[in-house]
């Protein structure tokens, strides 16, 4: 048994028969490749499999790749692209800059997640304040920075990209 | 110990500046690969068949269903691999120690939930995962001891028909005259106190991929892990493979917090599966497998002692500590209490100390090393200890602590525990730390909000870390480190180091150190590690030893090849290469700048090796393996102010001020992250977590829902800030800041709830300090609201 799914995934359109369990972070890294997005927990604790669904942050261990039939999707290998502002030359999101400049991941596994994450949050909330962003990150977790660095990535990145929209 | 040398640093302007990361692109862009992202062609998966018992007899395991379900390749159980897979590994001996040795499958009986019993083998992961479920295992369930204390007890029920007890180990340790101390002692303070159990939940779980080239022959592993060459020996050993044969990379790490510093069964089964199949073999931990099967940090209870003068003189201490191991051993659990021990005089001069350590079995997983490894657990005794003194005392904790400090002309300074400490000025980094969180005035303000009945507390911590692990003589597998620098013909730098780093940044630091040392740009430089078929034998990533050891192999190799390079510049140049400098991709003379020779020019030299000075070799490699004389002794003084809610019992952090000295500093931001994300770690363990077995051994805090570990909004912004006290162990004075911020902070946040509530006539809460307990402290004789069954995520 089998389903059939179509969905674009950072830009490009994919068509797959699925199993139905088949869960959307596996279908994403097993099937697709695309690796960037990683898993923690597979309870939707953790927070790193996060990736946009139609521009909503969305938690991919628990939800079945069925369910995305359709649907838009942003992984942390196509955010870049998904700027505008970047034009052609592509180079980073604001976030991901963010998260070079201020040291905002060790590790690095909770990352990609974490940037999708905060993704969604400025484009829902062009300025949050400190306590907005710990509050909109609170379902990601991060064992080694403390998330101080995070927080002052995030908000490099909505400064920046305030100014780029002047 | 001659401490004599005088600390240099690498001339040039990349050392000491806060660089971002090399590594971080990759990371941040989705191009990063840990072992879960690595496919290989023909992949098939692996999955572990767990007991659900603490402790039981296993009467037989049938396989059959599951070997027919579809996908599935092969089924292997601890029959199978009798005398085909040796013992999960320990290195460290404690003298008469049990041999509690565990084989990677289980065969006649199970000591804790979560060891595994057999494993499936099938070319879906889901299918491999569906097949546990049809492994039939009879099992008859034995009494269960979880409690240490219980489990020592004359009639515990025991682990090992074979033993006597459940006693792992006696372990003393004495120096000076304690007996006389307490005799003239004008008071003996003491405290029970509990280190609970903790997860160390790195956030990659543990992961395994192994293919077999029967034609070479080869083993290849990729394995998250934080000690490669190690891990690369013992995996070898386990199977019986040579490791002339074993190639094991540890790709991307998620890190490990001493989680992955330890050879596992799981890798070993995993090799084992990829050889008999003939099948690249993937296995990856779930999360629950990870609560279940990966070391747990910490757990012990001590009864300590202080004999001290009425002015508050510390004359000595004595100590009984009770340690659960768990039911096994994995590679360094009855090391860390030891660890403990050594360090029980903190940063005070205490002439005479005593310790005892029982090592209890229990069916629970083993305890291993969870950072900071038992140094933790010291501080948070002593530093506690320190505060309780003080408050019996009716003196300030600073002041207490200030009068039992040795002063800066006392270093080396020997402690009764037979250590040298390297260098240290408790004094200055106090005061500093006094100041800089303007101390007074916060107990000014603490007086007033306690006139208004506010619980508010303000708590210090004055740690000493023993890092740079260490003097091999101390180490159970060899303390070095390997450093070799090749220059390649382009006048590119490799470095490749056994400090195989997963998320400290070494690829940057190490970088700016060779940048500056031979005068090329840290963009100049890849640091590669984690490959044993390319790095030279090394040790591993722990015991904040990477810089500090780890980084003076390097150091090392990159003062032989400038050695070589200014010859060559000075061969060319006709004159003496002592006359020489390196900066700007040119080595120069000093006092003439403008006279040089390129870089590129002099590497050159070395390939094409047409005009080398008589005698010299071609080629431009240098490896060193570096062992230290000593350890190195980092400290700090951390002040934090918490405020209790008088309704509720939560504990609300309001200031953090961390002021470490971990020696000389390559990265700034990178000692940042590391002291920031300690320090968060221990909010945890004083807060949140608490790993908790009920009376039959089941792990109820099996789950992220219900071992809670700090959200970015439970926490305030943490200042660091720092005083330099470089260390003459090696020669860039740098001494680990790895594990500083879990050891400085547990004590500081208890000691701010304990102040907090001393006006309540309380003076000690146990770890972990959850809202409920302070809520039953505060409320005592009234009835406390309904406590969950279980650890809940309490906030």
């Amino acid at each position: 048994m089998a389903v059939e799914i179509r969905l674009r995934v950072n830009g490009k359109e994919h068509e797959h028969r699925v199993e139905p369990r088949l869960l959307l972070v596996h279908y994403l890294r097993d099937t697709l490749g695309l690796t960037g997005t990683h898993i923690g927990c597979e309870t939707s604790l953790c927070g790193a499999c996060t990736i946009l669904l139609n521009g909503k942050a969305v938690k991919s261990c628990t939800m079945l790749a069925a369910q995305a039939g359709g649907a838009e999707l942003t992984t942390i290998e196509g955010l870049a692209a998904s700027y505008k502002q970047n034009g052609a030359n592509g180079g980073l999101h604001p976030v991901q800059e963010g998260f070079w400049e201020k040291h905002g991941l060790q590790c690095g596994y909770c990352t990609p997640g974490m940037i999708m994450t905060a993704a969604a949050l400025l484009r829902e909330n062009p300025s949050p304040s400190e306590k907005e962003i710990r509050e909109a990150i609170s379902g990601n977790l991060c064992r080694c920075t403390g998330y101080q660095n995070i927080v002052s990535a995030i908000d490099y990145a909505a400064k920046k990209m305030k100014t780029a929209k002047r | 110990m001659a401490m004599t040398a005088k600390p240099a640093r690498p001339e040039g302007g990349y050392v000491g500046r806060p660089m971002k990361r090399k590594e971080d692109p990759r990371l941040i862009q989705g191009l990063a690969h840990y072992v879960d992202d690595i496919q290989l062609a023909g992949m098939h998966y692996m999955a572990v068949v767990r007991s659900p018992y603490a402790h039981a007899k296993i009467r037989s395991v049938n396989t059959a269903k599951a070997k027919a379900a579809p996908a599935v390749v092969a089924v292997f159980t601890g029959e199978d691999i009798r005398g085909a897979i040796g013992p999960v590994p320990c290195a460290a001996q404690i003298p008469d120690m049990k041999p509690a040795v565990r084989y990677p499958l289980a065969t006649d009986k199970v000591r804790f939930v979560g060891e595994p019993v057999a494993i499936v083998v099938a070319s879906d992961r889901y299918a491999a995962r569906d097949a546990v479920d049809l492994v039939e295992v009879d099992y008859e369930p034995l009494p269960v001891v979880v409690d240490p204390e219980k489990a020592i007890a004359k009639d515990a029920p025991k682990l090992y028909d074979n033993f006597a007890d459940n006693v792992s180990y006696r372990w003393e340790l004495e120096g000076g005259d304690v007996k006389g101390a307490f005799a003239k002692a004008d008071k003996i303070v003491k405290q029970r106190m509990v280190n609970q159990r903790l997860i160390p939940m790195a956030m990659e779980p543990r992961g395994v991929l192994a293919q077999y080239d029967a034609g070479e022959p080869r083993l290849n592993i990729w394995t998250s892990t934080q000690i490669p060459h190690l891990a690369r020996t013992q995996i070898g050993a386990m199977l019986g493979v040579p490791e002339t044969s074993v190639h094991l990379i540890a790709p991307e790490v998620g890190g490990g917090f001493g989680s992955k510093l330890n050879v596992y069964a799981e890798e070993a089964l995993c090799a084992y599966a990829a050889m008999k199949t003939g099948k690249p073999v993937k296995w990856i931990e779930s999360r629950r497998e990870n609560f279940q099967a990966t070391i747990h940090g910490r757990d012990f209870i001590i009864y300590a002692e202080l004999a001290v003068k009425r002015d508050g003189t510390i004359l000595a201490g004595r100590y009984r500590i009770i340690a659960d191991l768990g039911a096994y051993y994995q590679l360094l659990t009855p090391l860390v209490p030891t660890l403990t021990a050594l360090m029980l005089c903190g940063s005070y001069k205490i002439p005479a100390v005593r310790i005892e350590i029982v090592g209890a079995l229990t069916n629970k997983m083993a305890t291993d090393a969870y950072r900071g490894a038992g140094r933790p657990e010291a501080t948070y005794f002593i530093e506690r200890m320190m505060d309780i003194v003080a408050a019996e005392l009716k003196k300030d904790p600073l002041e207490l602590r200030r009068k039992n400090f040795p002063k800066p002309k006392d270093f080396p300074y020997a402690t009764p525990t037979g250590l040298i400490y390297d260098t240290a000025n408790y004094e200055k980094c106090m005061d500093t730390a006094a100041k800089k969180s303007a101390y007074t005035n916060l107990r000014k303000e603490q007086t007033a909000a306690r006139k208004k009945g506010r619980l508010v507390g303000i708590g210090v911590s004055s740690y000493v870390e023993i890092c740079a692990m260490g003097p091999s003589s101390a180490m159970p597998a060899g303390g070095w480190e390997s450093g070799t620098v090749r220059i390649e013909p382009t006048g590119k730098v490799k470095v490749l180091t056994g400090s195989s780093p997963h998320g400290q940044g070494q690829e940057t630091s190490f970088a700016q150190i060779a940048a500056d040392m031979l005068g090329v740009t840290p963009d100049d430089v890849l640091v590669v590690h984690g490959d044993t078929s390319s790095v030279p034998y090394g040790i591993g990533t722990f015991g904040s030893r990477a810089t500090a050891v780890g980084g003076t192999a390097m150091y090392k190799s990159l003062e032989k090849l400038r050695d070589k390079l200014g010859k060559i510049a000075g061969h060319i140049l006709q004159i003496d290469p002592a006359k020489l400098g390196f900066a700007d991709h040119k080595i120069f003379v000093k006092a003439d700048p403008k006279k040089f020779v390129s870089f590129g020019e002099a590497v050159t030299a070395a390939y094409v090796a047409k005009s080398l000075p008589a005698g010299m070799e071609p080629g431009l490699e240098a490896t060193t393996f570096f062992e230290p004389s000593n350890f190195t002794f980092p400290f700090g003084t951390h002040v934090c102010v918490v405020e209790i809610d008088r309704d509720t019992g939560e504990v609300k952090l309001t200031k953090y001020l961390a002021v470490d000295d971990c020696g000389n500093i390559i990265n700034p931001l990178l000692v940042e992250g590391q002291v920031v994300g300690g320090i968060v770690q221990s909010v945890g363990q004083v807060l949140f977590e608490e790993a908790v077995y009920d009376s039959e051994g089941q792990l109820l805090s099996g789950e992220l829902t219900d071992y809670a570990i700090p959200r970015a909004a439970d926490l305030p912004w943490v200042e660091t800030s720092h005083t330099v006290t470089p260390t003459p162990v090696n020669p860039m004075g740098v001494k680990g800041v790895g594990e500083a911020g879990t050891i400085g902070a547990t004590p500081a946040l208890v000691n701010a709830v304990v102040d907090a509530l001393a006006p309540l006539g309380i003076t000690h809460v146990d770890l972990p300090i959850k809202r409920e307990k302070i809520w039953a402290l505060m409320h005592k004789g009234a009835s406390q609201p309904k406590a969950k069954a279980k650890s809940g995520r309490a906030r």
